[in-house]
C-alpha cells in the first residue's frame, strides 16, 4: 500500500470515527456557538462594539476550541493501535498525514460554521470582498492548527498527562497561525496588503507538515 | 533494566514457550522481539534485522503480535476494524470474509468492538493474522479467558505459521497453556531465562 493510500485510509477511518461519535461537531462545536453568544452579554448592549470585536472574537474563540479538534487524538490514540499500525507496515509519516487531512476537514466544517455564527449574532462591519480572502485564511489556519496538534500528540506520546502537554506545546507555537489569521482580516478592514500574512500562515503550515513529516519516525522510535 | 543476560534464538518452525511470573519482564521481551522496544544494551536480530535499527521497519509487517489488550477501534465494528487493517497491510480484502467464517464471526462481526466478548475480540485479531500471514508469531497470554474453539482456532494459527516456515514465541504466566504447544520452554525470573525443557 502506497504512503498516500495509507493515510487516506486512516484519514477515512478518522472521520468515520467522528461522524459516528460526533465529538467535534457534535459536542465542541455547539460549546464553541454558546461562548460566542454568551461573550456579547459581557459586553452589555452596544451594539457597536460587538460589531468591532466580532472578528476578534471569532478568532480567539475559533483558535481555543479549534485547539481542542486539534488535540482530540492525544486524549484516544491507545499504545496498542500505535504498535497494531507500526506492525502493518504503516509508515509513521503517513499517519501524520491521515490525521492532519482528516482534522484539517473537520476544522475548516467548525470554523466555517463558527464563521457564518458571527456573522449572525455580531454583524460585524466586514469589508468588500472579504470572502476569499478570509475563506483562504480560515482554510490555511485549519490547516496549520491540525498540523500543529498532531505534532504536538506525537511529541507527546507515551508521556504520561500528554493532553495537558501536548496543549503547552501548542499553545505558543500557534502564535503565528493566531497572528495570520487575524491579521488578515485587520488589514482587508484597514484596506492594507493581506499577502504577506497569508504567506506568513503558507510558510507556518508548510514549515509543520515538513516538520511532521521528517520528526514523524524519529518520535515513533522516540515514544518505544 | 528488566531483561538482563538474556539469550535466546527461535528458529524456523519452532515453537518457543516463555512462563513465568507476572512482573518477570515476559512482555518486554515479546516486545523486544516485536520491534516494538528498543534494547538498552546487548544485541538482537529478528528476520533478520538488527534489533534498535532502521532495519527493523522492514521486517515489522511480517511480525503477527497478539497482546494483551486486543488492538482494535473501539467505535468501529469487529468488520470495519479487521478491513482497516487488511487495507492498511496492503492484503486482499476479498480474504476477509472467508477468515471470518473460519473463525466463527460471520454473523457477529456487525457488532461493535465495545459490546464484544474478549473471545470475539480475540477471534478478530486471529482472522486478521490468518490473512496477514505473519513469518513470526509472538503471543502474549493469548490463551487467558478463551474458550475451547478459541484456543483451537490459535493453536492453527501457530500451525499454519510453522509448517510455513515460520516460527512462534509464546509468553504465559501459566504453564499449562504452553505445555504441549511448545517445542521449547524456557523459565523467566526476574528478567534472566532458564531452560526447562
Amino acid at each position: 500500500m502506497s504512503f498516500w493510500d495509507q493515510a487516506l485510509e486512516i484519514a477515512r477511518v478518522d472521520l468515520r470515527i467522528e461522524r459516528r461519535m460526533g465529538d467535534v461537531l457534535r459536542i465542541v462545536l455547539p460549546f464553541a456557538v454558546v461562548a460566542l453568544l454568551v461573550f456579547p452579554l459581557a459586553l452589555g448592549v452596544d451594539l457597536s462594539a460587538v460589531a468591532r470585536l466580532g472578528p476578534a472574537v471569532f478568532w480567539a474563540i475559533g483558535i481555543l476550541f479549534g485547539m481542542q479538534i486539534a488535540l482530540r487524538h492525544t486524549a484516544d490514540d491507545r499504545p496498542e493501535r500505535r504498535d497494531l499500525y507500526s506492525l502493518l507496515g504503516v509508515d509513521p509519516a503517513a499517519r501524520f498525514v491521515g490525521r492532519c487531512l482528516s482534522g484539517s476537514a473537520l476544522m475548516v466544517v467548525f470554523l466555517l460554521v463558527l464563521l457564518l455564527a458571527t456573522i449572525v449574532l455580531y454583524s460585524p462591519d466586514l469589508p468588500d470582498g472579504w470572502p476569499l480572502p478570509v475563506t483562504a485564511g480560515l482554510l490555511l489556519t485549519a490547516v496549520g492548527l491540525t498540523e500543529l496538534g498532531t505534532l504536538a500528540g506525537e511529541v507527546t506520546a507515551g508521556l504520561r498527562n500528554r493532553t495537558a502537554l501536548a496543549s503547552l506545546i501548542v499553545a505558543p507555537l500557534a502564535l503565528p497561525l493566531v497572528i495570520g489569521a487575524s491579521q488578515t482580516l485587520e488589514s482587508l478592514a484597514r484596506d492594507a496588503g493581506i499577502l504577506r500574512w497569508l504567506i506568513l500562515l503558507v510558510a507556518t503550515d508548510l514549515a509543520l507538515a515538513v516538520a511532521g513529516v521528517a520528526l514523524a519516525r524519529p518520535l515513533e522510535e522516540a515514544s518505544r | 533494566m528488566v531483561l538482563r543476560g538474556l539469550t535466546v534464538s527461535v528458529g524456523p518452525g519452532e515453537v518457543l514457550g516463555i512462563a513465568g511470573p507476572n512482573g518477570s519482564g515476559k512482555t518486554t521481551l515479546l516486545r523486544l522481539l516485536a520491534t516494538l522496544v528498543r534494547p538498552d544494551r546487548g544485541e538482537g536480530h529478528v528476520l533478520g534485522a538488527t534489533l534498535g535499527t532502521s532495519e527493523v521497519y522492514a521486517v515489522r509487517p511480517q511480525i503477527g503480535l497478539i497482546g494483551h489488550v486486543p488492538a482494535m477501534i473501539g467505535e468501529l465494528s469487529l468488520r470495519e476494524n479487521l478491513e482497516h487493517a487488511i487495507r492498511l497491510a496492503g492484503a486482499d480484502p476479498a480474504r476477509i470474509e472467508p477468515a471470518l467464517r473460519v473463525v466463527g464471526l460471520d454473523e457477529a462481526a456487525h457488532r461493535k468492538v465495545e459490546t464484544s466478548s474478549h473471545g470475539m475480540l480475540r477471534r478478530t485479531e486471529v482472522a486478521r493474522l490468518l490473512i496477514t500471514q505473519p513469518r513470526l508469531l509472538l503471543l502474549d497470554e493469548a490463551f487467558s479467558g478463551l474458550d475451547f474453539f478459541a484456543q483451537e482456532l490459535i493453536d492453527t494459527l501457530i500451525d499454519r505459521c510453522t509448517r510455513e516456515g515460520g516460527a512462534a514465541v509464546m509468553v504465559s504466566h501459566d504453564p499449562g497453556h504452553i505445555a504441549g504447544r511448545a517445542g521449547k520452554v524456557l523459565n523467566l525470573s526476574a528478567g534472566r531465562l532458564e531452560t526447562v525443557t
